[in-house]
């Protein structure tokens, strides 16, 4: 990210006084004991996920007949589970699945949303008018239900689950980026601008664009969240990402058995946890970026 | 006051269209013979191939999509909604069995839920930074991120199935009479999960509502004025950290729809948000919609009925000063 070379003298944390606000923020994030360890635990996560294919002992995909609710051994530290696969080895891929999904997600929602958002917020009139009803219309309705609909409408894959996820929930970064551009575009160092002769184009993306990068990198991060959690409901549900292809919440949903629940922990246990640790990871390191780009910010929350 | 909400109604009214508008065409593109939703399944079993190439004419099907829309809009006005495939029945009926349950479960839950959600967030933010502080805080962090389906499966892994205290799935106890006693018990767990995760999000907003007010200029004013603390936290802090607390809830509440549809699936309530998940695995083009339309007509209403608690906790609104 470069960030503009702005001289930071008022803000509350002293600081030197050539240091870039990109440089600033870096500085308040690593501050953030939360955010650094939810950034070390999601890294974990990453790894683990760029590394599947070598670290996962099996194929998450192959079933051993021979090999079916064993609890953990040697063999398969994770036990394997009702039908015979190797638990560990689905939890691994598992993890590229959910951050495929969030990362995915949050790429085209950041697009669909942030283009649909400036010129909501930078044009106004009837196109804001018609942006704003489609995103009240679609943050009215529960985003999981109008998932799962169209989930199945175009058949249930990853693909389709990131497609459906990020066409039906970028309001939520348009929303944040129409009303930063509404704020901005009256501000004075537009007004300036415009007197000498910027385009719009050039004022939307050159001048108005960086300064809500702060922002919409925050909200980015919840999304993802989001776009986990969501993913691993539908997949829960049997409505998203469908076995055999490894999905931590098609993995939980094996213990909707009753005796799979009562007596089998090790195969839904580690999915379970680590769905709860990666949104809780990317939940403080959202927190830590809150307050990392805003200068302004108090410390509340 | 009465046209303030006679227009909150009218502003209401696009959204209920754009939603089923979305919705109608996502569905009447996918691929699959429409026939199939819009007829009695037995007397469509039974027809040839002219017979329904001729049907299709007769219902429309081979009509432009927006043309079939305003079609379907005036069956709906009339009260048809169509066929259910999955169900084999009226979708009509199917909704309307399911409406009780499902009403039942989210009012109770969201009757326990807020208050536990406010009673917290005040706490918090009364004695930040301090241990029932971080406890609060712990708390809605930890269900906010937790994911409801997990909670679920530790609930029934504790509560039903080792130590069998409460029942797991359904609403009563099949082969038995109705009894109050039986259902609250049925009703323990999927309540106690969604009031959880609603308390977990009301707790987080509360907490920072109450602490932006209590920071702010009139409060200083009051302390110094030398007001009593217990008066200013209720008069003047509780007061106007309301206003920004019903918003919140008002948004958070297709939450509790989502919400709802876990939890159902997962204790087999027998409600919308089970019917739901089934008309989404069977891909039941008219069942889906009439789920739909009745989930968007119910968040509507919720979201009127939290601009009523707007104008009562906010008397600029009463006054049409606002809105």
């Amino acid at each position: 990210m470069s960030a503009p070379e702005v001289v930071v003298g008022r803000a509350e944390v002293p600081s030197r006084p050539h240091e870039t606000l990109f440089r600033l923020s870096v500085r308040r994030f690593v501050r953030h004991r939360l955010a650094v360890t939810g950034l070390i635990i999601l890294g974990i996560f990453v790894v683990l996920a760029v590394l599947a294919p070598w670290v996962a002992p099996y194929d998450p995909t192959k079933l051993d007949l021979r090999a079916i609710r064993q609890p953990p051994s040697a063999a398969h530290i994770f036990g394997t589970d009702t039908v015979g696969y190797d638990v560990f080895s689905r939890f691994v891929w598992g993890a590229r699945t959910s951050l495929i999904v969030g990362f995915g997600a949050v790429a085209v929602s950041v697009v669909i949303g942030t283009l649909l958002g400036v010129v909501a917020g930078y044009y106004g009139g009837w196109s804001d008018q018609l942006i704003s009803r489609v995103i009240d219309t679609l943050l009215s309705m529960p985003a999981l239900l109008l998932v799962a609909v169209f989930v199945s409408v175009i058949g249930p894959s990853l693909q389709s689950v990131i497609i459906v996820i990020s066409l039906l929930t970028w309001p939520q970064i348009a929303r944040i980026v129409r009303g930063q551009y509404l704020v901005l575009r009256e501000s004075e160092f537009i007004t300036a601008t415009r007197v000498i002769g910027a385009t719009d184009r050039s004022i939307m993306l050159r001048h108005l664009l960086p300064n809500v990068l702060g922002p919409l990198s925050v909200a980015a991060t919840f999304y993802m969240a989001m776009a986990i959690l969501l993913e691993a409901a539908l997949s829960f549900l049997g409505l998203g990402v469908k076995p055999p292809a490894p999905s931590w919440g098609n993995m939980v949903n094996l213990a909707t058995n009753a005796n799979t629940l009562q007596n089998m922990p090790w195969v839904w246990v580690p999915p379970a946890v680590a769905i709860a640790l990666i949104v809780l990871a990317i939940n403080f390191v959202g927190d830590g970026l809150r307050d990392a780009v805003d200068p302004r910010a108090v410390r509340r929350g | 006051m009465v046209t303030y909400l006679i227009r909150r109604l009218l502003i209401s009214i696009p959204t209920l269209f754009g939603i089923t508008i979305i919705a109608f065409v996502a569905l009447a593109i996918a691929p699959g013979d429409p026939l199939t939703a819009s007829m009695d399944p037995d007397q469509l079993a039974r027809m040839t191939v002219e017979q329904k190439a001729a049907a299709r004419h007769a219902l429309g099907l081979d009509e432009p999509i927006p043309v079939r829309y305003v079609v379907w809009l005036g069956d709906v006005l009339q009260g048809d909604l169509g066929y259910s495939i999955v169900n084999r029945r009226d979708v009509g009926d199917a909704l309307s069995a399911r409406l009780g349950p499902t009403l039942l479960l989210m009012g109770v839950a969201a009757l326990l839920g807020i208050p536990i959600g406010i009673g917290l967030g005040l706490i918090a933010a009364v004695r930040q930074y301090s241990l029932p502080d971080y406890l609060a805080t712990g708390f809605s962090t930890l269900f906010i991120a937790i994911p409801g389906f997990v909670v679920g499966l530790v609930l029934i892994y504790f509560l039903g199935a080792n130590l069998k205290i409460l029942p797991t799935s359904g609403m009563v106890t099949l082969g038995r009479g109705f009894d109050v006693l039986d259902l609250a018990r049925h009703m323990v767990m999927p309540v106690l999960l969604l009031s959880l995760a609603m308390a977990a999000q009301v707790a987080r907003y509360t907490r920072t509502a109450l602490l932006e007010v209590m920071g702010s200029e009139y409060i200083v004013t009051a302390r110094s004025k030398g007001l009593r603390s217990r008066r200013i936290l209720w008069r003047h802090g509780f007061r106007n950290a309301l206003i920004p607390i019903i918003t919140v809830i008002g948004l958070i509440l297709p939450d509790l729809v989502a919400g709802a549809v876990i939890t159902e699936s997962l204790f087999g309530w027998p409600g919308m948000g089970q019917l739901a998940v089934k008309a989404a695995a069977g891909r039941d083009p008219s069942l889906m919609m009439g789920v739909i339309l009745v989930i968007a007509v119910g968040v509507l209403l919720a979201n009127i009925l939290t601009d009523l608690a707007y104008a009562y906790a906010d008397p600029r609104v009463r006054l049409g000063e606002r809105a």
